[in-house]
């Protein structure tokens, strides 16, 4: 039996790496808690992603369960925080922005599903103490909420 | 005459290429970052005295939601399917009843005048309400906000909010303002 040519192989496999380059950003934190995202059907596209700090809130992952508890926690970061440190958090981020940039920082507000809001109001109530107003509820995009 | 190089094995490239692939599939995350967009209002100067900014009670509309996740919008309880309609009503009062809020005309720029509706959406939650529950309100709301804009866009330009430019779409946004109060904390569920 005659082998045929594999040498395009690797050429239809970089094509493929080139979409996933393109289309993918690089993962940035380790997820400390779960998050499952509730759904919504008006959401909007984050316009600046470079703009954007995230607030996860959630149940920490099975293995950090033992150290902290299934209580919802705040991660930011690559770890876990108290609704106080926000306020250095917000503050890094907003230094590493541009000047002109800063006023369209977004806070985006990745929560579980089941979250209670008083966390949450926590965190809005923080936020809006160090002046950063934009946020995001972060969703997962659905046609229609059943 | 020298002589002709052997052909080289090249089955091991694609193995390698796809090594590579499985590394950015494990490293990159496709983010799809989607999400209900807000503004906050900005915290009250503490020195400054609280000023209560006078609104006619006709003018505003409280939807509730308890740590039971119930609704309660303008007074009656209802599914979180109804909301939206209610905000609707309550938005663009089409009856011009006294109940629901008062219009002011308004001189937008490159659109003349508008009797721009008053009325707020005040969202307060219970510290017990579920996240999903809140969100599934304030989608609704944001819904009930999208369709009233709609409406004005296809009345007045033929076609849907989304597909206008951006100068229409100002216009827009300021004929329908998305008037949400999102309200300071508070347990709304009576002790027990």
């Amino acid at each position: 039996m005659a082998s045929f040519s594999m040498a395009s192989t690797s050429d239809i496999i970089f094509m493929l790496i080139f979409f996933f380059m393109v289309s993918t950003t690089m993962r940035e934190t380790d997820k400390l808690v779960m998050v499952k995202l509730p759904e919504a059907s008006e959401t909007a596209k984050l316009e600046r992603k470079d703009l954007a700090s995230y607030i996860n809130i959630g149940t920490p992952v099975k293995d950090k369960q033992a150290e902290y508890g299934t209580d919802a926690r705040i991660q930011l970061n690559d770890s876990f925080r108290n609704v106080s440190d926000i306020r250095d958090f917000i503050a890094v981020e907003r230094e590493a922005m541009s000047e002109g940039d800063r006023q369209f920082m977004t806070t985006v507000i990745k929560a579980d599903e089941n979250v209670r809001m008083g966390i949450i109001s926590d965190v809005k109530q923080e936020l809006r103490r160090c002046s950063a107003l934009k946020i995001s509820y972060s969703a997962r995009t659905v046609d229609k909420v059943q | 005459m020298p002589k002709p190089l052997p052909a080289l094995n090249t089955t091991s490239t694609g193995d390698i290429a796809f090594l590579l692939l499985i590394f950015f599939l494990v490293a990159t995350t496709m983010e799809t970052d989607k999400g209900i967009q807000r503004r906050l209002p900005p915290m009250p100067d503490e020195n400054q005295k609280q000023q209560d900014i006078k609104v006619n009670r006709r003018n505003i509309v409280v939807v509730r939601i308890n740590a039971q996740d119930r609704i309660l919008a303008g007074g009656v309880p209802m599914d979180v399917t109804q909301v939206k309609d209610k905000i609707v009503e309550f938005i663009t009062n089409p009856t011009n009843s006294e109940s629901l809020p008062e219009k002011e005309m308004k001189d937008i720029e490159g659109f003349g005048q508008y009797a721009v509706s008053k009325g707020v959406v005040s969202l307060q939650n219970d510290r017990g309400t579920s996240y999903s529950a809140y969100l599934r309100v304030q989608n609704e709301i944001v819904k009930a906000f999208n369709e009233i804009r709609d409406d004005f866009a296809m009345v007045n330009y033929g076609s849907k909010y989304a597909d206008l430019d951006e100068e229409k779409q100002k216009i827009v946004r300021e004929a329908v303002p998305q008037s949400i109060s999102e309200a300071e904390p508070k347990n709304v569920s009576k002790k027990r």
